[in-house]
Order: structure tokens, then C-alpha cells, then sequence
């Protein structure tokens, strides 16, 4: 490139998220914001669900984000998206991404009625659950989504969750909506893509992006990165696509480091006894197998 | 157009010339007729409306936000405990400021299960924010419609028209069904000043909190002065409405009231009744008058309060119960008279919750009760329990 650094281009450099949004450093919900409308770009109208994300949109008289936002209680995420949806197709607008974006509280939980009815009705909308494994917005209160062996104010590290997560992916897979796809914001590109890709579509669409919470997950604001990595790598959050429910694609072949490396750097895991982690281990391993032979099942090759 | 419908039927018909551009509704006795009939209509193309096919009453609701704060005309159709569980989405609706208009079949709440015409369901929704009107026939449930929707979005708030259950909801008479073009010209489109739009980013419903928080209590001032506002807002739709239409049916409605010794005040179909008890009381020289209560939300109490304020006696009958108080139309009535040096005295009656008849036989016992008692012993007296 005769002496000239390209950047790279994958990443548009426009930003839709303004800087001096309300969340805390190192929130993993507002890197999943902001690299999410990069890829879904200005033609979007947000549908924000009762979460963390409330706040960070910006108290009124302000706006966070450049884009179009309504707010919306807890549990009617899918209905209301369908609603604008609705709205839009009388008025002849196609053009436009309508996304709600959850936490997943407001997935897992209280919203999952809504969200189903939304998937079965195969709604014109991109559903975004960002997943920080518990109620962060009313301070660490175990949820659906908390993993096993996870310590929150209400699972206590001497009475911790001993419960798996839901399988959310695989509960949308079941709606057989055209696209759901897991992504982190440790892997921007793939988030990216994943979402220039959702938006060409029609019908439900769904996300599951996890989302680490310094504050939640007691580690320092500048790890995010590294620990939505090392989901991803631990095989405890791999990156795939399902589509039409029945065909995966895994995005990212994992290291396979050992769970303990994701583990340790989160405080909320500091109680785990070696027998702990060796269950979660177990855990996680399984949950990997099962996920591959759905890909294999596919008959899609690896990356 | 002239047609023997059912009163949900003229609803659906209501919300169809008025020309409804997103639907939003779930399956409740007795209301499911109002939407089968709208899904009808989408279906064979005499309404270009999207009818969305929701999984519950609050996704109802939640959907017609959506389609609200989007810019389109949003109607739905509920029923007790359906309207119970959009209740948390009632106040949202009325504080996000969106001119939704619901239909709601009155019917008596759980437990223990009945289907019959009661209206606690939507007084117990008298807080939320929503304009509230009482039909009394099938035509009037076609006419509210229409103007509920000029009502919502000339003042910013969503309006609830009541059905009694059954009693309304599944009685035919003949109806005025306007043509759509002639609707066109008294309802025009639906075209909010603030809508969400791509071109101007605006955030709806952003937080109030910490330093925000001051925000919160103007908004409900400014939502308090709109229901004030409603108040002459749906007199002149009304009215206006009655110039185009030929039909006009008052925020209250007053039969034989200005020399009355007692008059029998209720709302929804009752109203129907007590008027043919009241001309036949008058025929036998006994000074007995009517006041049907249509508009709930905003209160009207100045016109209440002149009307009943020339009577010695108020005979006043709730098809609703609030545990603990009495009737809810009894309260509103008493306080709206209060501030009249000479008051009438009013007389509380329980009756009709559940779908019990409210009979003629009935009234005239409430009648002869009030008549012949100086002062009420208390504030509420039931009406045909069982012995």
C-alpha cells in the first residue's frame, strides 16, 4: 500500500452509540450497542426493554444513540417490535430494521412469552438479548440466564446457583425462525457481519450476545474484552448460527483452554471449590458436543 | 348503510370506518366477537389494516404502543381479566401520551369465574389514564368508536369504550353504519407530530431518574390539564359529530331531571331501563328523573354536579363493587357534590354485579326505597342478593 496503513474497514467508523452514554466502564451491554448499529447502520428504530440499556439510552431531555428509540416495560419486548412493525408495513416502510434489545432478564425471564409469540408469528424484527447472566439494572439478581455454580445477591456464594442456564438459542431454534446467531463484543467483526447479514432478511431474527458486567461479574473494567473472549475460546460460549433452526454453522473454532482461565480473572466465581470447576468443566464439554453434532448434523463445513 | 348488528359487531364496524391501521388483540368472552368480526374484515379487504394475532391481552396492548409510537391508528378489544392483565401497559399507554382506543366488554373478574356484565373490570382501570365511556345500545357503540378515536388524538390519551358483556355485547339491534368517506371527513388521518422516525431520532419514554426525576410530576400535570381539557374536547366532538352524523348522545344523558324528587343515576345499558321506569312513574304523577353517566374519565362533575343539584333525592345504582368503600360511580357522584351548599341526599346501590339482571322491578324497589326514607343509613345498600 506504498507506506499508507489501511485501517480496517469492516469496522465502520461511524458511531451510533454518542460517547458519554450512562454505562458503567467496561459494560459489555454498551460495546454490543454500539458494534451492533454499526453493522444494522442508521435505517434502525430501537425497542428498548426495561435493563441496564434504559438508562444508558440517556434520561430525558437526551438520547444516547442517533437513531430512533422507544422504551418499553420488561416482559413486551416481541409484542411491542411487532407493533412497530405493524406500523411500518401500513405506512409502506421496508427499509427500516426494527430491533428490540433485551437483557436477559427480559428474555430468559419475564419477556420469553412475548418474545415466542413474536418467533411463532415470525414477526419482521431483529430480537438482541445481551446476556449478562443475571439482573444486573436491579443489582446481581440471579436470573435464568445465571450459569451454575454463579454466585448473585440472591445466590449467595454459600447457597449458589446449583441450576444450568437456559438454552435460549435452542429454544429459538424450535420457533425455526430464518436466523439466530450467538456473538460477543470480543470478536467485532463476526458481530458485525452477523447483523449486515440479519438485516438482508426477513422474519424473526434473533441474537444472543454475551455481555460481561464488571460490575456484576467482579472483575476489572478493562477485562471485558478479554473475558468475552475467553468464553468463546473455553468453549463456554461458542459463535454459531442456526438457521431455519436446523442448520448450524459454527463461526469460531475454539482453543479449548480449560474453563478455570475464564473462570478465575470473575470474582463471582471465587467460591468454586476445584470439584466446582471440574463439574462445570463436565458441563461445558458436554454442551460442546451437543452443539457439535448439530453441526455436523447440518453437514456445514467447519471454518 | 342500515344493519341489524350485534354490539360488538357495531364496534368492529366502528373501529373499520374509522379506519384502524394496526389491530392488536387476544380471544376473551364476551369480546372475542368484536375481533373475529375485524379479522374479517382484513381478511376479505373492507379494512387494509395489519391484525396482529398476539398471545396475550399485554402483548395487546404492548403491540398497539408499538404501533402507536410508530404513527399508526392502534385499536384492540378486551375483557376482564384481559383487561386486568394489560393493566401495567394502561398506564404506560396513558403516559406515553398514545391515542389508542380499546374496546372493553364489561365482565365481572375472577374468583370465582363468571362471564356476566359487571364493570368493575374497568373501573378498577380508573387510575390509569384512560378517558372512559358507557354505551347503552348497539348504535352508541359504533358512534363512540368513531368519536373516541377524534377524542384520543385530539388530546393525546388513550380512550376505553365500555360494552356491557352479553347484555351489549351479544344484542342485535338496528344499526346506522356510516360510510367510510363521510367518517373521513369528521375523523381526519392519524398523523402525531412526534412519531418514531429514522430522518428525526427522537427517544420516547426516556427515563426520569436522579436528576431527571423533577421531570416526572410535570408530565402528569400536563396529563392531569389534557383530561381537564377532554372534558369540552368530547362535548364538541360530540356535537360535531351529531352535525354530520345527525346523532348526538352528551357526555351525560338527563331524562325528566328538572323537577325531580329522586333521581336514579347508572350507567351502561341499566340506563336503558331506568328511563322506561321513570316515564312510568311519571305517568302515575311521581316525580322520578334519569341521569346516565357516559363519559367516566375525565369526570364530569359540573354538569353532575348542576343536574343533580335541583333534585331533593339521588338514587344511585353500581354494577361494580370496590371491597371495603361501595360503589365506585357513588363516590364520584358524592364528591362531585360537595361543594354545593344544599346537597341532595344520595342513596347507594349494589346490584347487577356478575351479570344480574337489573330489572325494572328492581329499580322501581329502589325507587320506592329512596322515596320513602328521609336519609340513606349507609353508604351502600345490596339489591337482590339471594336469601
Amino acid at each position: 500500500m506504498d507506506g499508507v496503513t489501511q485501517i480496517d474497514s469492516a469496522i465502520p467508523q461511524e458511531e451510533w452509540l454518542y460517547s458519554g452514554h450512562a454505562a458503567c466502564a467496561g459494560c459489555g451491554a454498551a460495546q454490543a450497542l454500539r458494534l451492533a448499529l454499526k453493522g444494522l447502520g442508521g435505517r434502525t428504530m430501537l425497542v428498548i426493554v426495561a435493563s441496564c440499556s434504559t438508562p444508558i439510552a440517556g434520561n430525558f431531555p437526551f438520547s444516547a444513540l442517533k437513531v430512533p428509540l422507544m422504551h418499553i416495560a420488561f416482559e413486551a419486548g416481541g409484542a411491542t417490535g411487532s407493533g412497530v412493525r405493524a406500523a411500518l408495513d401500513q405506512k409502506g416502510i421496508e427499509d427500516v430494521n426494527v430491533v428490540v434489545w433485551a437483557g436477559d432478564g427480559g428474555t430468559f425471564d419475564i419477556g420469553l412469552q412475548s418474545l415466542s409469540g413474536a418467533a411463532e408469528r415470525n414477526e419482521d424484527i431483529i430480537y438482541v438479548c445481551y446476556d449478562n447472566e443475571a439482573y444486573m439494572n436491579t443489582g446481581i439478581q440471579r436470573s435464568s440466564a445465571t450459569p451454575w455454580g454463579c454466585w448473585t445477591t440472591t445466590t449467595p456464594a454459600t447457597s449458589m446457583k446449583d441450576l444450568p442456564k437456559k438454552d435460549i438459542m435452542r429454544i429459538m431454534a424450535s420457533h425455526r425462525i430464518p436466523y439466530a446467531a450467538t456473538a460477543t463484543p470480543a470478536y467485532p467483526k463476526d458481530l458485525i457481519e452477523k447483523m449486515r447479514k440479519a438485516a438482508k432478511m426477513k422474519g424473526t431474527r434473533f441474537f444472543h450476545i454475551l455481555a460481561p458486567c464488571p460490575t456484576g461479574w467482579h472483575f476489572p473494567s478493562e477485562l471485558g474484552v478479554k473475558i468475552s473472549r475467553l468464553a468463546v475460546e473455553t468453549k463456554v460460549f461458542p459463535l454459531y448460527e442456526v438457521t431455519v433452526g436446523e442448520q448450524y454453522r459454527l463461526n469460531h473454532v475454539p482453543k479449548g483452554l480449560p474453563v478455570k482461565e475464564y473462570l478465575a480473572p470473575q470474582g463471582r466465581f471465587g467460591h468454586l471449590s476445584k470439584e466446582d470447576i471440574r463439574i462445570i468443566q463436565k458441563n461445558i464439554d458436554e454442551s460442546w458436543d451437543r452443539l457439535m453434532k448439530k453441526v455436523h448434523d447440518s453437514g456445514i463445513e467447519w471454518p | 348503510m342500515k344493519a341489524v348488528l350485534l354490539g360488538s359487531y357495531a364496534v368492529a364496524h366502528g373501529a373499520r370506518v374509522s379506519m384502524v391501521e394496526v389491530i392488536a388483540a387476544y380471544p376473551i368472552t364476551p369480546q372475542t366477537s368484536i375481533v373475529e368480526k375485524l379479522a374479517e374484515f382484513c381478511s376479505n379487504g373492507t379494512l387494509r389494516a395489519r391484525f396482529v394475532t398476539v398471545e396475550s391481552e399485554h402483548s395487546a396492548m404492548a403491540a398497539c404502543i408499538g404501533a402507536s409510537t410508530a404513527g399508526a391508528r392502534a385499536f384492540t378489544a378486551t375483557s376482564s381479566q384481559g383487561l386486568a392483565l394489560m393493566h401495567e401497559l394502561l398506564h404506560w399507554a396513558a403516559g406515553a401520551r398514545l391515542p389508542i382506543v380499546l374496546a372493553n366488554a364489561n365482565r365481572a373478574l375472577a374468583a370465582p369465574w363468571s362471564i356476566g356484565t359487571d364493570h368493575t373490570d374497568s373501573l378498577s382501570q380508573r387510575d390509569t389514564g384512560w378517558l372512559q365511556f358507557y354505551c347503552e345500545s348497539c348504535q352508541e357503540c359504533l358512534d363512540t368508536t368513531i368519536q373516541a378515536f377524534k377524542i384520543a388524538e385530539a388530546v393525546s390519551l388513550p380512550v376505553m369504550i365500555n360494552l356491557d358483556g352479553f347484555i351489549l355485547t351479544h344484542t342485535s339491534e338496528p344499526v346506522d353504519i356510516p360510510e367510510v368517506d363521510r367518517v373521513a371527513s369528521y375523523l381526519p388521518p392519524f398523523d402525531p407530530e412526534y412519531k418514531l422516525d429514522v430522518e428525526e431520532p427522537w427517544a420516547f419514554s426516556a427515563g426520569m431518574i436522579g436528576p431527571y426525576a423533577q421531570h416526572y410530576m410535570n408530565f402528569r400535570s400536563k396529563m392531569q390539564d389534557c383530561m381537564e381539557q377532554a372534558k369540552t374536547v368530547a362535548e364538541k366532538a360530540d356535537e360535531e359529530f351529531g352535525d354530520v352524523f345527525g346523532r348526538r348522545y352528551g357526555v351525560v344523558n338527563e331524562y325528566c331531571c328538572d323537577d325531580a324528587d329522586v333521581v336514579v343515576v347508572g350507567a351502561g345499558t341499566m340506563a336503558s331501563t331506568v328511563r322506561a321506569v321513570v316515564k312510568q312513574l311519571r305517568q302515575k304523577s311521581i316525580k322520578a328523573g334519569a341521569l346516565k353517566i357516559r363519559m367516566f374519565r375525565p369526570f364530569p362533575s359540573e354538569i353532575v354536579r348542576d343536574i343533580l343539584g335541583n333534585a331533593k333525592k339521588v338514587a344511585l345504582i353500581d354494577r361494580n363493587l370496590s371491597p371495603g368503600s361501595g360503589g365506585i360511580f357513588f363516590q364520584e357522584v358524592k364528591s362531585s357534590l360537595y361543594p354545593l351548599r344544599n346537597r341532595p341526599q344520595v342513596f347507594g346501590f349494589l346490584t347487577g354485579l356478575g351479570g344480574k339482571d337489573v330489572t325494572p322491578e328492581v329499580i322501581t324497589e329502589i325507587i320506592d326505597y329512596t322515596l320513602s326514607h328521609d336519609e340513606p343509613i349507609k353508604d351502600y345498600i345490596w339489591m337482590g342478593l339471594l336469601k
